[in-house]
């Protein structure tokens, strides 16, 4: 059966994958936690560490409470999908390979105006920043595009390069229709709508009128405790597990509307000690055996 | 010796649109100072950029330096043979090749060291890498396989080719793995494959054939013509930006600009609103129509000739600022649905400062102090009520869904609002525009509701953040307070405003601690009043309205933590803003010396008033008589000092009183040392205190005395007597009447008396009486003088 990107967000998918595939990457799956980003995926953050090369593809779905619209606005979702590649070390084509990627999808660049326009990413969270661009495509940012410079606060050594396309806009935009609900999920009619519009209009409640906000406070609590419980037996990936449990709940509680302004930024910064906790323990954890492995490598 | 064009290519990645212009100016420097260190004359340079690349093309470079012998000088004949090894070593020759030459009679060795002249295409082997290492990019970054080590190259984006050609022969060079060749490569996505280039003659045109235009002026000209047509021909105007010019040029090859509509319907919100969201966000042109208003019309500049001719692109592009507009429209309907004073509530939310408190402290202490503005006659005609409900009003739209999301809005949209809900003009302006005058160019307003709530603002700004201890330090001004303390200088001198400076910027101190106290202490009452006269403030020069005074606590816990703070900081405010006062006259243009000896007299809070007299002594400098008086008054000044004379001290008047917090206030405006006071330097004047109001009695007393001689005085000698008489009350009525350039008139009077008394009379008499009289009626002299300007200040 062929596939038709055009007039499939599932093909659309499917075509990135067996792009990305070709192109020596590891497709994985979505990581088995609330994320308000790709980037937070271990296969991300933890792997964007160290020396050892690493190339890798996957969906993730991102929460982001606060953009809820109980399903009434045709661009803004509270759950939604970004595709991620990371290639380590960014390979000198990356943005060639990015272009024929959106060939494939169905973008022709001699009809379609593609700009790379300056968008450097920074994460205090996880103490990490780099430098790139947002990619538009006709004037809609379809793409962020990014040389990973630090992660946790470690200098990227080397570099990788990160690609996380928006997939419902590049959906929208390539099937022509204008509210994300419409997109055809299958290529046989069944709707985006179908498939998440109810779900959208029951998290928005949830996430801004139902969830209990004790409970929230509380889970952060133990989150907080268990990372540094993590910590100190020193599996590190479990710890970061509990960061990213920690920031998905700081912003269920931005949602709720019940951390003050003050508040705020001790939250935050609670957050990014938790993360960068975690890539300093796994750092260290991993470091003789990688500079061992590749002596030019230093922490 | 023959000369060749040298072409230097840096390609990369997009770099930043912003960055180009700088990176332009830095090539051409760093090239020439590569160069110029090498020994290689550089003449004309042309630089260029486009997202993908810089260039550089030097014309005439010469294909080698000269050759060079350069004598070095060692030691003398018959030194330790490890001196002279040693000096051999140091200059790579052997003994054999050094030569004898006579210095002052003592035979020295020479070494002769010839450098050979240097091809050119090697010494720019060298330079390009070092170039490219020493290139200040404001964020540059590391990538690929070689950022294993953080040792790797920088650049703004990964480099990826080189092309350095002199003359028609390849420069051979490698930085970061890349290495120098022939190829470049084309338009991305017309001409993706690689191009030959010759040289510097055929660079520009091989690559226009591959659809880049070099040039980034061209491109900015050709952006600039090509969518003012595209709004021609669509019947419209286009709204000029040359800041999106050359950001579009910077984010092109090939532009091509594109004009395209929008839905009709979004035409109902604010036009700013409208250009601001495609600007900023979409970097898209505006249109007005025929009628100067703005049309349902944009242009976006495309980077290539596209197959359709750009109808996908338009239609894309329409979409994206669709989706924008809707967002931009949602906004302006939800906020509506909410009154001002309804979204005014919620600023109680919004920390201002922590030290300062929220939002809503900060507007109800801008509101008591704007009506104060008003029912003082400060700012004249403006309605007191109008005056506080705009102050009420003027930072509620910072709470608005708009504003939020173009925090650029702020005033303006709380303007629309206001109006939106039927509130009166003036107080709908006065909301729009109380954050001016922004930056320098910016005009100043004028409309009284505006002035009286811009004032306010700006006052209780200073005045605050000065109180917590937040003032501008070194580079470091994070609250612009420097900004806002110019803004209020315009606001003060271009209207007139007459206004006592140490008790407006008292006043939000003090609410300040009333909120704070009043937060703590709910339900004890001081008067404000009482605070004022604690600190020795004559509060009875404005009368202060009643509800304005009443709040607040026990007197002696208040004294100790608000009062005495407050009169600190509301010192280092008015240092503060005599300072900028100062910084703002002399870009003006006014001489710093004049600014000074006016400052130096002290006792003025009025910046009106002060400004007007260093105005009238700026002109009165220009004439002939000024610089001949102040020529008189140096020699007087002189002869003064030398014989240590003194008409009296304040110690020996014993009037001195304690110094009042008010006579500390006073001499704030003076602009020297810390506590205000006249830093002792031993040039000061001793009759600077004639104008201390406390002293003028004693003074007139003394000079009462003096005017009964024990001798006949010479003609001269009376002639200046008699025009002290008359000039000097002369220029005092007009100092009080605020006429300086009258009072100026009067001091020139002197000029004359001043210069043949000079001439004529001996001062130092051998008769001690006549020595005595003659010495104060030189400082009376001075006494007159200063009653305008300290002279002393005065340079030339």
């Amino acid at each position: 059966m062929s596939r038709d990107p055009s007039k499939s967000f599932q093909d659309m998918i499917l075509t990135l994958h067996d792009f990305w595939s070709a192109n020596g990457c590891l497709i994985l799956q979505p990581y088995d936690m609330r994320m308000g980003a790709g980037t937070f995926h271990t296969a991300t953050t933890l792997r964007a560490l160290g020396p050892e090369p690493w190339n890798a593809a996957f969906v993730q779905p991102c929460r982001r409470p606060t953009d809820g619209r109980y399903g009434e606005n045709p661009n803004r979702l509270q759950h939604y999908y970004q595709y991620q590649v990371i290639l380590k070390p960014s390979p000198p084509d990356l943005q060639e390979l990015y272009l024929q990627s959106l060939v494939e999808i169905g973008i022709d660049p001699l009809k379609h105006d593609i700009r790379f326009v300056e968008d450097d990413w920074e994460s205090p969270t996880l103490g990490a920043w780099g430098l790139g661009w947002e990619v538009w495509c006709d004037g809609m940012e379809v793409t962020q595009f990014t040389y990973f410079q630090q992660m946790g606060g470690f200098d990227c050594k080397p570099v990788a390069g990160e690609l996380t396309y928006g997939l419902e806009r590049l959906a929208m935009y390539i099937q022509g229709v204008d509210n994300v609900y419409d997109l055809n999920f299958d290529g046989r009619g069944t709707s985006y709508g179908q498939v998440f519009l109810e779900n959208e209009r029951q998290m928005s409640k949830w996430n801004f009128e139902v969830a209990d906000t004790d409970a929230l406070f509380d889970l952060f609590r133990k989150a907080a405790a268990e990372c540094k419980n993590a910590l100190a037996a020193d599996v590190p990936i479990a710890a970061y597990e509990q960061a990213i449990e920690a920031s998905h709940l700081f912003n269920l509680l931005q949602a709720r509307g019940v951390i003050s302004v003050q508040e705020r930024a001790s939250y935050m910064a609670q957050v990014r000690d938790l993360a960068r906790g975690s890539c300093e323990a796994y750092m260290a954890k991993e470091q003789a055996g990688w500079a061992e492995k590749y002596p030019e490598w230093s922490a | 010796m023959s000369a060749a064009d040298f072409l230097l290519e840096l390609r990369c990645e997009e770099i930043p649109a912003r960055m180009q212009a700088g990176a332009r100016a830095d090539l051409e420097r760093l090239f020439r100072a590569e160069m110029g260190a090498a020994g290689v004359a550089v003449g004309e340079v042309t630089v260029w950029s486009t997202p993908r690349r810089l260039a550089l093309i030097a014309r005439g470079l010469p294909e080698a330096t000269e050759a060079v012998s350069e004598d070095a000088k060692g030691p003398p004949e018959g030194a330790p043979d490890a001196a002279i090894d040693g000096f051999c070593k140091k200059n790579g020759v052997t003994r054999d090749q050094l030569e004898l030459r006579d210095v002052k009679g003592r035979n020295t060795w020479f070494a002769v060291i010839d450098k050979p002249g240097r091809a050119t295409r090697d010494l720019l082997t060298e330079a390009i890498p070092a170039i490219v290492r020493a290139f200040p990019w404001p964020k540059s970054m590391r990538w690929g396989a070689a950022s294993l080590s953080t040792q790797s190259i920088r650049w703004v984006r990964p480099l990826s080719g080189i092309v350095a050609i002199l003359g028609d022969s390849l420069v051979e060079c490698e930085i970061g793995g890349v290495a120098s060749g022939y190829a470049t490569r084309g338009h991305r996505f017309h001409c993706p494959g690689e191009v030959t280039i010759g040289g510097a003659s055929d660079y520009a045109e091989k690559l226009r054939a591959c659809h880049v235009i070099v040039d980034h002026a061209e491109r900015q000209d050709l952006i600039r013509e090509r969518a003012a047509k595209a709004a021609s021909e669509a019947g419209l105007s286009l709204v000029e930006d040359e800041g999106l010019v050359i950001e579009n040029a910077g984010l092109t090859e090939w532009p091509v600009p594109l004009l395209g509509r929008f839905d009709e319907a979004y035409l109902d919100v604010p036009p700013e609103v409208i250009q601001l969201t495609a600007r900023t966000n979409q970097k898209y042109f505006v249109c007005n129509s025929a009628d100067g208003k703005l049309a349902n019309a944009f242009v976006c500049t495309a980077n290539i000739e596209a197959a359709d001719g750009g109808a996908a692109i338009v239609d894309g592009n329409r979409k994206v600022l669709a989706a924008r507009l809707s967002d931009a429209r949602f906004f302006w309907e939800q906020d509506r649905k909410t009154s001002l004073a309804d979204h005014a509530k919620k600023l109680e939310r919004i920390t201002f400062h922590e030290k300062l408190g929220t939002v809503a402290d900060k507007v109800d202490r801008v509101s008591k102090l704007a009506r104060w503005l008003v029912e003082e006659g400060i700012v004249k005609g403006a309605d007191a009520d109008q005056a506080e409900q705009a102050a009420r009003l003027a930072k509620a739209d910072l709470v608005t869904e708009m504003v939020g999301e173009f925090p650029e809005l702020q005033g303006l949209m709380g303007g629309y609002y206001a109006r939106a809900e039927g509130l009166p003009a003036a107080v709908a302006d006065a909301i729009r525009d109380h954050y001016k005058p922004v930056g320098q160019g910016d005009k100043v307003p004028t409309a009284p509701v505006t002035v009286v709530v811009s004032l306010a603002d700006k006052l209780d700004t200073i005045s605050t953040f000065f109180f917590v201890g937040e003032f501008p330090t070194g580079s470091k001004d994070p609250f612009a307070l420097r900004r806002a303390a110019i803004s209020l200088i315009r606001l003060i001198v271009s209207n007139g405003v007459r206004l006592n400076l140490p008790l407006a910027i008292l006043s939000p101190i003090l609410h300040l601690s009333i909120q704070v106290i009043g937060r703590h202490y709910e339900g004890t009452i001081v008067s404000l009043k009482g605070a004022f006269e604690t600190l020795g403030i004559d509060a009875s020069e404005g009368e202060l309205s009643d509800d304005y005074l009443t709040e607040v606590t026990n007197e002696d816990w208040i004294r100790a933590a608000v009062f005495e703070p407050s009169s600190r900081s509301a010192g280092q405010v008015l240092d503060f803003i005599a300072d900028r006062l100062k910084v703002q006259q002399r870009e003006a243009g006014v001489r710093h010396d004049l600014i000074d000896a006016v400052f130096a007299l002290g006792g003025e809070d009025d910046l009106v008033r002060l400004l007007a007299r260093v105005h009238a002594l700026q002109e009165f400098m220009g004439t002939e008589d000024g610089a001949n008086l102040l020529a008189g008054y140096k020699r007087a000044a002189n002869i003064l000092k030398k014989e240590n004379h003194t008409l009296v001290t304040p110690a020996e008047a014993g009037v001195h009183q304690a110094s009042g917090a008010d006579r500390e206030m006073d001499s704030r405006l003076r602009g020297n040392g810390e506590n205000g006071t006249i830093p002792r330097t031993g040039d000061e004047d001793p009759m600077a205190d004639v104008d201390d109001p406390q002293m003028r009695a004693v003074y007139a007393a003394r000079s009462q005395e003096k005017s009964a001689l024990s001798y006949t005085p010479e003609t001269d000698e009376k002639a200046l007597i008699e025009a002290l008489d008359a000039a000097g009350p002369r220029a005092a009525a007009a100092v009080e009447a605020e006429d300086f350039a009258a009072a100026m008139a009067a001091l020139a009077t002197l000029r004359a008396p001043i210069d043949r008394f000079f001439d004529s009379v001996t001062v130092n008499d051998p008769d001690p009486p006549k020595r005595t009289a003659r010495l104060d009626l030189l400082a009376r002299f001075r006494d007159a003088v200063h009653r305008v300007a300290d002279f002393s200040r005065i340079e030339g």
